[in-house]
This record gives structure tokens, C-alpha cells and sequence, in this order.
């Protein structure tokens, strides 16, 4: 095993499932054999806020927080809750975004360019159209779980591992359903690859 | 052995049940809410949602001096409103074990202050453990409870945000400790019953403890030095000592996972092994105040920041000037290459749900620009836009006293401008005696009760107020106009509102002005977050 301790930073805002689809991801790390951790603060119980999640796992893991710069996958849910966690990226990081536009209270207009100002601070850049992912699975409450199946191929954790996790934190009746949206989320990755690749 | 992936909270449970817990109490309030709930889902351990901190730890105390080993849960200003029983039971000491949390938030996540509860521990004289990780989490709840026993002593085990919510892998005991069964209580009023006669003696005896502790705690195992690079030595405990461990990896670290009293001999031997001695402590100076007075040159706080958590970038940079560059973590290349953006995202402040039953009172009270004492819960949030309708919020209970203190200070020139607005479960926890207060010393208050049936703001606990014990149980709703009409306060001037019927909860709010007599309106609709998780289940 190498010494590497893998970092993904998952951000969005509240309601989005970060925090169950962080839970399988640490959980995935920990039954493949690896050290794992991750850490988020719970929001209070109203909705609508920032949410994050840093997950780490390999061989030993000490603080269970992300240090800025050592992000090597930032997985976003919302376009521009991605830029409030720029600094933990560094030009390497790989960074998935969900095109999804979710407005802050406070503000009149979501801002046009949003796409255009993420492909300008991110030099690892890869934007997931939740419209075509969404087709593919049979309910939208699973993209959170697709997410996963679409940077798996890029971790070393074994799809037997994932399957088990999800196992674990789905309910029963949901289970046929979160396995074929992590599924469908890898076929979506090996699909797009050659553009990731180059 | 079975490995599970455990928040800090969930491990502190986990550890309560397999040292052989009986009686689990507390109050909710973050980051400490989780713990009683995961206890809850242990067989044989009875639980309660207590109705504030000081009732949690009294029913805690009478259980173990009752023979019952018992956690009691709390977040930090918990331990303020317990602080009073907290400071006598170090004088009785207990019979089965006694295990409190005080569970701190550094940053303030979700608080009204960042206070340093370790102080709680030297000004009570009561021994504290501060786990690292959710395997020590687990692990020093066993400790504690086996302290507290050894020592006749409850013991306070500290956690932080970062510890209770964090999840890290754990491995479970192989034979949980279930035979414990509580005895009984056994007369001794020499130590249960603290008449000054009795706890002057009680006193000596706390000081023995301490000083014997104090000796003990030198081979305490939790206690560890991680000798190394003898140039830098860092005294830490707690999450700190995780980022310590990334941030300097070479360094020689003394680990305290017993953060009162400090192992003196231990500390001594790490400062002689050392050249230069580094405390690395979240929020107040407690090590470094301490390892000073022992004589030995420390340095600390000049470094790093009084205020919020420490993170593995603070304890970079604050201690670049003193620590050679090269005990540090090289960190990947690729770190160095910042990305930079044109565009800062605005905040998401958090905001009341849309369709929350409090949405209602605040937007008259913005109308009707009164003053506003307000308290802690969700509506909380009425001090922002769109209502920007409170003006007071410190302490759960404090709307209502200081609504009458407000009029007190006017005397005959007051002209019944203010209200007070307090949740359900804060009025249950400490409203009822301000309110009991108010119509004993004649004030003419107008209190509002926000009633959703739940403990909101912490992740909807039920309270007196829900008809729901903490396990599903039915129990007794809290009868507000038969409460009021105990104290005194007259039938007609209780009113009792639906939260979405506006122009009634207008009239109730201003009849009760106008009329200049005692008040209590309570403003009824569940939490919609409430709903829809019943309806779920
Ligand atoms: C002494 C103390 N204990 C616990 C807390 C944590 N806490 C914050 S608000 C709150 C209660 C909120 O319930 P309620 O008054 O019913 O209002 P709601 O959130 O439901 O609107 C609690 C327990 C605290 N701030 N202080
Ligand atoms: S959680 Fe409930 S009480 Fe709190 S803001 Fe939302 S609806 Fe209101």
C-alpha cells in the first residue's frame, strides 16, 4: 500500500445528500482496508446552507480536516458553493461540478458566467450535466450516490467495497436503486474519460 | 474484530454501554445532541432528555450515589447552567461511576460563546479526559468510568465540534461490561450531605484526590510521549494533536489525554528530552499557564490564535518562525500551486424554512417595531432580514428575565414597548421560573412562547412540550394555561394562538400591551421539518 493519503473535499448546500453520500465514501475507504476519516460540521436543522465534507483515507490518517492546497478531488453539487472551497484546490485537483444553480436568499440573480468563471480558476475541470445523469437513474434523489460511481474509477477502492458501503447506509427498498445510480455514474465517467485523460 | 466508522459522539455512547452504563441523562444542544440519542439504542440502559443541564446532572448524581454507572451529556454553556451541582458533587464524590461531557465548539459553529469548559475542570477539581479521535472517544469513556470509580470522583470528559461530529474508525471491545447492577442507595451523610460541617472535611479530602491524581497521572498510559527530533517538543491533546501529527511529523509530541491535573514529573522529563518546549492548545492558554507556573520556558499562545478552532494551516503558519523548516510536512507539490478566482460566492446565512410556524410572530413584530428580548432556538434567526426583529440573545431563559429588568429600569415612564420570545423547549428549560419571577414581583411582561412541539434547533428532541419521550414513549404535555394560572397570572390574559392565524396572533400581542398585565401568549404549530419526519415514519 502507498503512503498516499487521498483527500476529497464534497461540497453544496443543505438538502443535497452530502453527508450520506460522505458517509458511504469514508465508509467505502474503511472496508477496502483503509484508514479513513472525515469530518463536517452539522449544520442547524433549517435548510439552505453551505455544506462540505472532507473525507480522507489511506494507510494512516491523522487529522481528519483537509489542509488547504491538498485537495485532489473537490466534488461539488452546486456551481458556486465550488469557488467558496478554491483554496483548499490546488491546479491539479480534479474538480467535479454538478451544473446546478441553487440561488442564496440574498441574491437577485444568479450570476450568468458562472461556468465561465469556474473554468477560469480550475485547470482540472470537469462539468457533470445533472439532466443526463438524472435520465439515467430512476429517481433524483440518488444523484448524490451517482457522484460517487463517477469519481470511483479514479480512487483504489474496489466496487465490492463501495456496493457493501452503500449496502450499509441505504435504506433496504432503496438499495437495487443507489447501486444502479453508482453504476450508472461509472459508465458515465468511462463515457466522458478521454476528455478528463487529456 | 468488527471495525466501524464512528463520530466521536456515537463512540463516547458505544463506550458508556460496554463499561456497563445503566442510566444515561442530558440536554440537548450542539455538538453534543448524539451521544444520548446513540445511548438510547443500547438494551438496558435507561434514558432522558432531561429538562435542562442542572435536572440532568441531579438525576445523574442520584443515580450513581444510587449505584448506577451513568453518563451525563451536555454541550458547553450546559455545563454553566450544571455548574452548581457540578462544583458539590467533586465534594461528595459518587459510588458508581459518574461520566460528564461537555462537549466545547471551538469557532462557534453553533453557539453563543467559545468558552475553554477545561477551566470547569481546575475550578471544580474534578479530573478531565480529552479524546483525540472516536476510537479514544470510546476508549476514554471506559477510562473515565474506571477513574471515577478509583478515585470517588466524577469525571468530565471534554470533546470539541471537531471530535463529536468527525467520523474515524473504531474498533469495538470484545466483552461489553453489562453485569452492572446498581445496589441502591446507601446511607452516608457524612458525604451526601454537604452542611458545612461535613464538606469542610469533604474539602480535604478533594485536595488528597487532586494531589494523589496528580502523582498518578505520570504513568497514566493516555499520557504519551512520542519522543523524536529533540529540537522541538509540542504539548497538545485533543484534535490539535491530529493536526500536530500532520503538520510535524518529526517533531517529539507529549500527548495529554488527561487534560486535568497535568502529570507535573511527565512534563518535566518531556521539557528536560526537549529543547524547546511548543503548547499547542485550542482557545485559552490552560497548558501554558500551567507548564509556566512549573518554572518551565514555553511559548504558545504568542504563536497562535485565542479565538476559533486550530486547523493544520494555523499551526503552519503560526509556528513557522519558530520551528526549523525542515520538521515540517513537506506537503504535496502540487499545494503550492494556488488557484485564485474574480468571484467570491455571497454566503447562504441560514435562514427559517420557508413555511416556518415562526415565521408569523416575527413579521408583526417587525411591523410593530417593538423591542424584542429574544432567547435561542431557530427563532433565533428573527434577528435577521427579512425581520430583523430581535434585539437580545444571550443565555436560554434570558428573554424573559430581562424583559422584566427592561421595565424595571423605566419604572412608571416604561410604555410597554417589549416582548419577550422564547421556544418551547428553552421555556420548558429555564422560561417557567423568569415567568414565575415576573408574577411574583408584579411585572407587567409580555411573554411570547413559540411552541413547534420540538427541540428545533438541535435536531428536533422531544421536550415537555411534545408529549414524547426521548425513546417514542407518550408521555405528559406541559398544560400552559393551568401553569400560568398557578403562579398567578390571570386566565384572560393567557392566550392561546395558531402560529399561521396572523391577525390573531396581532390581536393577542397587542390586547396584551395595551392591557399592561402579566401575559403569556403561546404561539402553537409544529416545526415543518417535525411534520414531515412524521409523516415519514
Ligand atoms: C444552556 C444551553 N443548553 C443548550 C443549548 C443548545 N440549544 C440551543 S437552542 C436550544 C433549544 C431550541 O429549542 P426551542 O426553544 O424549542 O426552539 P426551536 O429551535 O424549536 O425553535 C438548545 C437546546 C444552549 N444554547 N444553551
Ligand atoms: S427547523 Fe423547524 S423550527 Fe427550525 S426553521 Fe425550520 S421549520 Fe422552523
Amino acid at each position: 500500500m502507498n503512503r498516499k493519503i487521498y483527500n476529497i473535499l464534497m461540497v453544496g448546500v443543505g438538502g443535497q445528500g452530502i453527508i450520506t453520500a460522505s458517509d458511504i465514501f469514508a465508509l467505502a475507504a474503511l472496508i477496502h482496508g483503509f484508514d479513513a476519516k472525515k469530518s463536517e460540521i452539522h449544520g442547524m436543522s433549517q435548510r439552505g446552507g453551505s455544506v462540505f465534507s472532507h473525507v480522507r483515507f489511506g494507510e494512516k490518517v491523522h487529522s481528519p480536516v483537509i489542509a488547504r492546497g491538498e485537495v485532489d478531488i473537490l466534488l461539488s453539487l452546486e456551481e458556486m458553493e465550488t469557488l467558496r472551497w478554491l483554496a483548499y484546490a490546488n491546479k491539479k485537483s480534479l474538480v467535479v461540478v454538478s451544473k446546478t444553480r441553487i440561488k442564496p436568499a440574498m441574491v437577485s440573480d444568479y450570476p450568468e458566467d458562472m461556468e465561465q468563471q469556474l473554468g477560469k480558476s480550475f485547470p482540472n475541470l470537469l462539468m457533470v450535466d445533472p439532466g443526463v445523469l438524472s435520465k439515467r437513474i430512476e429517481n433524483e434523489k440518488f444523484f448524490n450516490v451517482s457522484l460517487l460511481g463517477l469519481i470511483a474509477p479514479l480512487l483504489p477502492i474496489s466496487i465490492q467495497a463501495w456496493e457493501k458501503a452503500i449496502g450499509q447506509k441505504v435504506p433496504l427498498h432503496f438499495l437495487e436503486q443507489n447501486l444502479n445510480a453508482f453504476k450508472q455514474g461509472s459508465l458515465y465517467y468511462d463515457s466522458i474519460k478521454k476528455e478528463v485523460n487529456s | 474484530m468488527e471495525k466501524l466508522l464512528l463520530s466521536g459522539n456515537e463512540a463516547i455512547a458505544l463506550g458508556a454501554y460496554e463499561a456497563g452504563a445503566i442510566v444515561g441523562t442530558g440536554y440537548p444542544g450542539t455538538p453534543s445532541s448524539e451521544i444520548l440519542e446513540a445511548l438510547t439504542s443500547y438494551p438496558g440502559v435507561y434514558t432522558e432528555w432531561s429538562v435542562n443541564e442542572k435536572v440532568a446532572f441531579e438525576v445523574a448524581l442520584g443515580a450513581v450515589l444510587a449505584g448506577a454507572r451513568t453518563l451525563v451529556t451536555m454541550k458547553h454553556v450546559g455545563l454553566n447552567v450544571a455548574a452548581d451541582p457540578l462544583f458539590t458533587s467533586s465534594y461528595t464524590g459518587i459510588k458508581a461511576g459518574l461520566v460528564i461531557v461537555t462537549a466545547d465548539d471551538p469557532q462557534i459553529h453553533s453557539s453563543q460563546n467559545e468558552q475553554d469548559n477545561r477551566n470547569y475542570a481546575a475550578a471544580a477539581k474534578i479530573p478531565m479526559l480529552e479524546p483525540a479521535d472516536s476510537q479514544e472517544a470510546k476508549d476514554f469513556t471506559e477510562l473515565a468510568f474506571v477513574l471515577s470509580e478509583r478515585y470517588d470522583t466524577p469525571v468530565l470528559l471534554r470533546t470539541t465540534t471537531r471530535i463529536s461530529h468527525s467520523m474515524t474508525v473504531v474498533t469495538k471491545g470484545k466483552n461489553p461490561d453489562r453485569s452492572h447492577k446498581a445496589q441502591g442507595f446507601k446511607r452516608n451523610r457524612e458525604k451526601y450531605v454537604m452542611i458545612p460541617a461535613h464538606a469542610r472535611a469533604r474539602h480535604s479530602i478533594v485536595e488528597q484526590r487532586m494531589r494523589n491524581m496528580t502523582q498518578d497521572s505520570n504513568n497514566l498510559a493516555v499520557n504519551r510521549m512520542e519522543l523524536a527530533d529533540k529540537r522541538i517538543g509540542i504539548i497538545t491533546s485533543g484534535v490539535s494533536y491530529t493536526y500536530v501529527k500532520e503538520v510535524l511529523p518529526e517533531a517529539s509530541v507529549l500527548k495529554l489525554g488527561m487534560v486535568y491535573p497535568l502529570p507535573e514529573k511527565l512534563i518535566r522529563e518531556f521539557a528536560e528530552y526537549a529543547e524547546k518546549l511548543i503548547i499547542v492548545e485550542e482557545l485559552d492558554p490552560f497548558f501554558e499557564l500551567r507548564i509556566k507556573a512549573m518554572g518551565l520556558a514555553a511559548q504558545g499562545k504568542q504563536h497562535l490564535p485565542l479565538v476559533g478552532e486550530l486547523s493544520p494551516d494555523t499551526i503552519r503558519s503560526g509556528l513557522k518562525a519558530v520551528v526549523p523548516q525542515e520538521l515540517f510536512a513537506q506537503g504535496s507539490a502540487a499545494a503550492q500551486q494556488k488557484l485564485s478566482s474574480a468571484y467570491t460566492p455571497p454566503p447562504r446565512p441560514p435562514a427559517l424554512c420557508p413555511g416556518c410556524p415562526h415565521r408569523t410572530v416575527f413579521t408583526i413584530l417587525k411591523k410593530l417595531d417593538l423591542i424584542v428580548t429574544g432567547d435561542i432556538g431557530c427563532y433565533t434567526l428573527g434577528v435577521l432580514p427579512p425581520f430583523s426583529a430581535m434585539d437580545t440573545c444571550v443565555e436560554m431563559g434570558g428573554s424573559v428575565g430581562m424583559a422584566q429588568g427592561m421595565e424595571a429600569a423605566l419604572g412608571s415612564a416604561y410604555n410597554h414597548n417589549t416582548v419577550a420570545v422564547i421556544g418551547d423547549s428553552t421555556f420548558a428549560h429555564s422560561g417557567v421560573t423568569g415567568l414565575i419571577n415576573a408574577a411574583y414581583n408584579k411585572h407587567r411582561s409580555v411573554i411570547i412562547v413559540l411552541d413547534n412541539e420540538t427541540t428545533a434547533m438541535t435536531g428536533m428532541q422531544p421536550n415537555p412540550l411534545s408529549g414524547q419521550r426521548i425513546n417514542k414513549e407518550t408521555t405528559v404535555k406541559l398544560d400552559y394555561l393551568k401553569l400560568a394560572e398557578a403562579m398567578g397570572i390571570k386566565t384572560e390574559n393567557v392566550h392561546i394562538v395558531d402560529a399561521y392565524a396572523k391577525a390573531q396572533v396581532e390581536e393577542a400581542i397587542t390586547a396584551s400591551l395595551n392591557k399592561r398585565e402579566l401575559s403569556l401568549i403561546v404561539v402553537q404549530g409544529p416545526c415543518i421539518i417535525l411534520k414531515r419526519k412524521r409523516k415519514k415514519a
